[in-house]
């Protein structure tokens, strides 16, 4: 049983990640998750002082809300003009450093680092559930991070069409009348939550891989936004269940081994796509020049 | 009274604390051709933005039709630079033409076959038809901005805006938008143009406005286009070479 519930949450999380993955590819802002999870570490230690406990609901609402204002500082200051890469930079690092600050001033004795407190273990989620009534209804991962799913596939379907155009041509798409920014934060505040959500119960590497990995993967195979989601969730899911089972063969990190497939599976891609291949190219220039 | 396309009554935009435009009032006559003319950072695109409710402005307020410009929208076509989008992005030819339904249907319907039918015909005007379904990268320049040409099409406006359309393309492309902006001005509807070429102002426009960052000069071709006008619009930075006809213009600084 926990097999299942390890790779279920790992393809949760590739699902959720591979969705908002492929705006941030296409929008050049796929390091945003990468920045919230450094970007927490105030919100984490703030959550402290004021509950007092390790518990891990106040680190979790204390990350969200962190999260949701580093996405929307980064979207305020390339809005105002700065290169979205130097804005995700400056947004985080100065969370961050702020977070050492507050760690420096208040908890120097307490173990209060994101490695302990909001970053879990993908291995450790079978046996951390949830009970209503007295039944226990499955791993506390597996219903957060479904949550975050749902909601990020009920707005991106709803919204489809506004998410695309903002993504493609945001002066046409104003122009015509879409609130713009509002799907800007919108998209900006489903990267956040999916992100926390995840980092809580699967750590940082495996948000931050499945955010970036699968939909630039998925860029290479595919010339249709729908298809490029479809392929990076299936590619996420794929190296979900592939990942599971050579880290149990390896004896190693799962959520390390489930990044290193979808990274051989980019690689693949890089060399073996049909249109975009390295491979495949070099075949066409070759018989053009013969 | 019939309102006009447009009315922009004393338009100024500033960035930081450069205006970049300044107490431009004008009113634009309908069913006409118009090029907007001026040097580099003289704000023409910069008029268009502000029109559009793109950019903030100080001051000055815009109509169209009579009405502010978000209740007019659907009235409005906009062709944006075309290195203002990435062409990497995945989607084809027939589906960035689809695009320019999107304003007609509100915020939860989808685009469906009628959609994609109105597309294909935008698509055919501009001689695409044949690639409808190709990646836009794999597009040319001159097809690229036929694209974006057919897309503004597909918005079927009363009154467009057209940033640049004649910049890095082909001689086909070109004689296919010179074509087209006639067709839509037998259709009675209102162009607007930013414009860089001099050489061709007085074979392609009817009206043309000279702007560098005041409104210096706006009316019929013949009657504006004269090389006085010229040259308080350029400074010295345009020397004519054939001061009778003024039909020879070198620009300098560029």
């Amino acid at each position: 049983m926990s097999t299942f519930w390890i790779i279920l949450t790992g393809a949760l999380v590739a699902s959720t990640c591979g969705i908002v993955g492929c705006f941030l590819v296409l929008r050049k802002m796929a390091m945003i998750g990468d920045a919230i999870s450094h970007s927490v570490l105030p919100g984490i230690v703030i959550a402290f002082l004021i509950s007092g406990s390790r518990d891990s609901l106040f680190m979790l609402l204390g990350a969200a809300v962190i999260g949701l204002i580093t996405v929307f500082l980064i979207q305020l200051f390339h809005q105002s003009g700065v290169q979205s890469d130097a804005s995700i930079g400056v947004v985080f690092t100065a969370l961050f450093a702020v977070g050492v600050i507050l760690v420096s001033m208040y908890t120097r004795n307490i173990d209060l680092d994101l490695d302990c407190v909001l970053y879990g273990e993908i291995a450790y989620v079978p046996w951390n559930t949830i009970e209503i009534g007295g039944v226990d209804i499955g791993p506390k991962a597996v219903w957060g991070i479904g949550l975050a799913l749902l909601l990020c596939v009920i707005l991106i379907t709803a919204f489809y069409k506004q998410f695309k155009i903002c993504s493609f041509d945001p002066a046409m798409a104003a122009a015509v009348g879409i609130p713009v920014a509002l799907f800007h934060y919108l998209l900006m505040g489903l990267v956040s939550v999916s992100t926390v959500a995840s980092f809580e119960s699967v750590g940082a590497i495996l948000v931050v891989g499945m955010l970036v990995v699968p939909p630039a993967t998925a860029y290479l195979l595919t010339e249709r936004l729908s298809r490029m989601i479809l392929i990076s969730i299936v590619l996420g899911c794929a190296s979900s269940v592939i990942g599971y089972y050579l880290a149990r063969m390896l004896d190693a990190s799962i959520a390390g081994s489930m990044i290193c497939v979808a990274g051989g599976l980019f690689l693949l891609a890089l060399l073996f796509s049909p249109t975009h291949g390295v491979i495949f190219r070099k075949i066409q220039q070759k018989r053009l020049l013969a | 009274m019939h309102a006009s396309p447009l009315t922009i009554r004393d338009l100024s935009v500033a960035y930081q604390k450069k205006p970049v435009l300044q107490g431009v009032t004008f009113t634009v006559p309908e069913g006409k051709l118009i090029g907007i003319v001026g040097p580099n950072g003289a704000g023409k695109s910069t008029l268009i933005k502000a029109a559009l409710g793109l950019i903030p402005r100080l001051s000055g307020d815009v109509s169209i039709y009579g009405k502010p410009y978000a209740a007019q929208r659907k009235l409005v076509g906009y062709v944006p630079q075309r290195e203002s989008v990435d062409w990497d992005f995945p989607t084809n030819a027939l589906d960035v033409v689809t695009m320019g339904r999107y304003g007609h249907l509100g915020w939860f319907k989808r685009p469906g076959s009628a959609e994609r039918k109105i597309a294909m015909e935008c698509l055919a005007k501009v001689g695409m038809e044949a690639y409808a379904d190709r990646q836009i990268s794999q597009l040319s320049g001159g097809q690229q901005q036929r694209i974006f040409l057919a897309r503004a099409l597909a918005q079927d406006a009363k009154l467009y805006f057209m940033d640049e359309p004649f910049v890095g393309v082909d001689a086909a492309t070109e004689k296919a938008i010179v074509t087209l902006l006639n067709e839509l001005k037998k259709q009675g509807k209102t162009v607007l143009v930013v414009h860089h070429d001099l050489a061709t102002v007085k074979e392609y426009f009817d009206w043309v406005m000279l702007l560098n960052v005041n409104l210096i000069e706006f009316g019929p071709t013949e009657m504006t286009f004269t090389a006085d006008n010229l040259q308080r619009t350029y400074g010295g930075r345009l020397t004519m070479l054939d001061r009778d006809t003024s039909s020879t213009l070198i620009m300098n600084g560029r």
